[in-house]
């Protein structure tokens, strides 16, 4: 399935102030510097305040962890569970239809949601409130078949018993999760064969089910103030303890900025840019960190015969023509340059680091006393520049 | 079979108690501070003693994995990361441990953390498991309150916190390296090896990777010691493991049972026996989905452990999820619905299995009707050779192994569609 960015999309994201403070709280978790970590949590709760995951709220997340927006859409388009269009509005179902619900009956279930929400997956129904989708094993095998509706596993499912639950559920009706056919648990329907011990008296649900039917919260847009927001690994001290205990960990890499703000550095700063273009003027290479000095220049190549400088990695026909129009035309004057004039060089030719990074001067000097280099023996072996001349 | 006393997971339906009082009760734990005085060493060796194979599929003994954390910290910290990213088909063990009875997970992740010299752990769940992991976390702030973890964990001296992560929805995080790619918060694909996460994992810090079982069930042995624990199961399958057994039983059920369990004895007991009888068995997958099916009729006697299931019927007990699947299943779309689920949760890194999954998929899809040439079975079993060590992960071979196993066990059932669908065309032809 092809996952990308709704066409509809809404103006802006902001977390409600609840949510807003869970996110701050979960970033706490990860050491200085990997708050990136956080960002499968945050772009979580921002579905499940407004339904689906929006390009504002990838942006908004992005900012706050100071992720590239491309890396937290890459995340949001990756993992299945972030809906990237909108979702019914008062459930977005989902069926398990791997092998051990599938054998148990996972299809009749699907017919029902085509019947009674959409034909298609990730369609809303005629009334806008429930979308559905067959999603891939949920974890809940022994209790086959089932569905995912919001927060809250329905188990041991019947096709008549799962089109009433959607029925109840449209009409605002708070639905007990967990089995639908008298189970506890995961326990043999037929009573219990192990752990009768131990006894201490059971609640009415397990605990799945009863935190549902303590918040019922199941399938309700969470605002952050359903539950109290508890952070107990920061000490009275404000201190995380295990992290105190311990080094370090090395720092992440650098992320560069994104393109369009690389832009706008550049646009905001003119000044830099123009002493680039004006190496020669004498405010502009005094600003440099090295120093520049005109190497040797020839008028022309010694007896009319110049060095083949293709045989230079890094050294195509047009660079070529380039170097001879500067005045070089010989492999020893390219193996003299010292380091001020590669920096001459450097900034007419307008490859930045090109004459390091490939070696030139390295390169020159063997190949001015006959050796050959392998780059040379390839280019000379497989004519590569034969087309241009 | 096992009795109750010999369970280490004593309220694994939630049916009691759910607090760290009734936790305490059923005595999870005693003397914490205690096994953590006894040092590092002695908890390594204790656990490499008992022959705890890892319970997340791949059965690599656990103290061995420890014991290769580095023993002195460079500087840098180390993390246990507990993979709670249960998402193989046909396993929902793990989700019983988290939700009615954590207590057993968060005391082994403090002793275990403090075995590998870590001062944080971090339990990275699958994103679907909500209530599991609000659930869990309940437990976490219980004991926090109790001052069990934080500064000075449980009386130990040692500095700890435990860190809930979650995903959103990708199987492959569950392997290791793509678990922790997914918690430094980028996309679940798997790194190359090695450098192999004791060396360099979580944040480039050295790191364990354990599955839920496997460290819910280390304070009970250290408790009760190597010897009770290496007591169950055959020699080399040492301990109790839970079972979660669905499909085409009477009572589909999660249970904890001694290894080596004959599975005829797993099914009576638990179960209520095969539904339609043991004539009525087809086949079943006995360690979820990534092992090769097996014929009903050889998997009567078998002994449910790692070298039984792999060495005698060439499978695997993988995560003791079993499948069972009667005759009125039809087996090879059962098959084709694993190729699915493959081709739906390939990262895409590797093409191999980016376009091996797909491919297989497409060809299952046609077996399913019928619609093929004979010659294809053959071809689809190169495809699978093809597919199979040749990509990053496990995730490939994983996909090929299902189909492998259907070729090998149910040939003549593919076989008989494709010559069906044949006569039918053309029967009806002839008919025109």
């Amino acid at each position: 399935m092809l996952r990308r960015l709704h066409s509809e999309q809404p103006d802006s994201f902001a977390f409600t102030p609840a949510n807003q403070a869970w996110a701050e709280a979960q970033i706490t978790k990860y050491p200085e510097g990997r708050q990136a970590s956080a960002v499968i949590p945050l772009l979580w709760r921002a579905q499940e305040q407004e339904g689906w995951v929006s390009k504002p709220a990838i942006e908004a997340i992005a900012d706050m962890l100071g992720m590239a927006y491309i890396r937290v859409l890459e995340v949001a388009s990756f993992y299945f569970m972030f809906q990237l269009q909108p979702t019914g509005s008062v459930a977005h179902v989902q069926i398990c239809g791997t092998t051990s619900c599938m054998i148990c009956g996972a299809e009749d279930l699907i017919a029902v949601c085509q019947e009674k929400i959409a034909e298609k997956p990730h369609t809303l129904s005629a009334d806008g409130k429930f979308t559905w989708e067959e999603v891939e094993c949920l974890g809940a095998c022994t209790n086959a078949p089932m569905a995912q509706i919001g927060k809250d596993y329905y188990e041991d499912l019947t096709a008549e018993g799962f089109a009433k639950l959607l029925d109840d559920l449209a009409a605002g009706q708070l639905v007990a999760p967990g089995p639908q056919n008298g189970r506890y648990a995961a326990e043999p329907k037929s009573g219990l064969t192990s752990l009768t011990e131990f006894d201490s008296g059971k609640t009415q649900y397990n605990a799945s089910a009863q935190l549902a039917m303590d918040v019922k919260d199941g399938i309700k847009r969470i605002q952050g103030d359903e539950v109290p927001l508890l952070t107990p690994w920061i000490g009275k001290d404000g201190t995380v303890a295990g992290r105190a205990a311990e080094g370090q960990p090395p720092k992440a890499p650098e992320a560069p900025l994104p393109a369009a703000r690389q832009a706008e550095a550049v646009k905001t700063a003119p000044s830099k840019k123009s002493d680039a273009a004006e190496p020669s003027s004498p405010e502009g290479a005094a600003a440099k960190a090295t120093e520049e000095s005109e190497p040797e220049l020839l008028k022309e190549a010694r007896g009319g015969l110049a060095d083949d400088l293709k045989m230079l990695k890094g050294v195509g026909p047009k660079l070529e023509a380039k170097l001879n129009e500067l005045g070089f035309y010989h492999f020893d004057q390219i193996a003299d340059w010292t380091e001020e004039e590669i920096a001459w060089v450097d900034s007419r030719l307008q490859f930045r680091g090109r004459i390091a990074r490939d070696g030139w001067v390295e390169q020159a000097k063997r190949l001015q006393v006959g050796d050959e280099t392998e780059f040379a023996k390839r280019a000379k072996e497989s004519h590569i520049y034969d087309d241009d001349e | 079979m096992l009795k109750d006393q010999d369970r280490i997971f004593t309220n694994l339906y939630g049916m009691h108690d759910r607090t760290l009082a009734g936790a305490k009760a059923r005595g999870h734990w005693d003397g914490t501070a205690g096994i953590i005085e006894k040092g590092r060493d002695w908890i390594v060796q204790t656990m490499k003693d008992s022959g705890l194979r890892g319970r997340g599929g791949a059965g690599f003994p656990t103290g061995l994995k420890w014991s290769f954390m580095p023993k002195e910290s460079d500087g840098r910290p180390a993390y246990l990361v507990v993979n709670a990213d249960e998402s193989e088909p046909g396993t929902c063990k793990d989700r019983e441990i988290m939700r009615h009875d954590p207590h057993t997970l968060i005391e082994g992740c403090l002793i275990a953390s403090f075995a590998m010299n870590a001062h944080t752990c971090y339990i990275y769940l699958r994103g679907e498991y909500i209530r599991e992991r609000e659930a869990l976390q309940a437990a976490i702030d219980e004991a926090y309150d109790q001052g069990l973890l934080g500064k000075n964990a449980a009386g130990s001296g040692w500095d700890f916190d435990i860190f809930l992560h979650h995903g959103a929805g990708a199987y492959i995080c569950g392997e290791e390296t793509a678990l922790i790619e997914s918690l430094e918060g980028k996309k679940g694909m798997p790194r190359m090896k090695p450098p192999f996460p004791a060396g360099a994992g979580l944040y480039g810090c050295p790191t364990t990777v354990n599955n839920v079982e496997s460290i819910a069930v280390v304070p009970t042995i250290l408790r009760r010691g190597a010897d009770w624990f290496a007591g169950f199961g055959r020699q080399n399958n040492a301990g109790t493991k839970l079972f979660a057994i669905s499909g085409h039983v009477n009572n589909p059920c999660v249970v904890e049972e001694a290894m080596s369990i004959s599975f005829e004895e797993l099914i009576e007991k638990h179960c209520g026996g095969i539904r339609g009888g043991w004539d009525n068995l087809l086949a079943v997958i006995p360690g979820g989905s990534s092992v090769p099916c097996v014929r009903g009729e050889n998997m009567r006697d078998a002994l449910m452990d790692f070298d039984y299931l792999r060495g005698e019927l060439g499978s695997g007990l993988g995560t003791a999820a079993v499948i069972v699947m009667d005759k009125q299943t039809d087996i090879i779309k059962a098959i084709w619905r694993l190729s699915k689920f493959y081709k739906h949760e390939s990262c895409g890194q590797c093409t191999p299995c980016r376009e091996g999954t797909g491919w297989m998929m497409r060809v299952m899809d046609r077996l399913v009707k019928g619609e093929a040439e004979l010659e294809e079975i053959d071809m689809l079993w190169d495809v699978t050779k093809q597919v199979e060590g040749h990509t990053i992960c496990a995730l490939g071979d994983a996909a090929a192994w299902p189909i492998q196993g259907l070729i090998k066990n149910f040939r003549e059932e593919i076989e008989d569609r494709i010559k069906a669908q044949k006569a039918g065309r053309i029967g009806a032809m002839a008919a025109e």
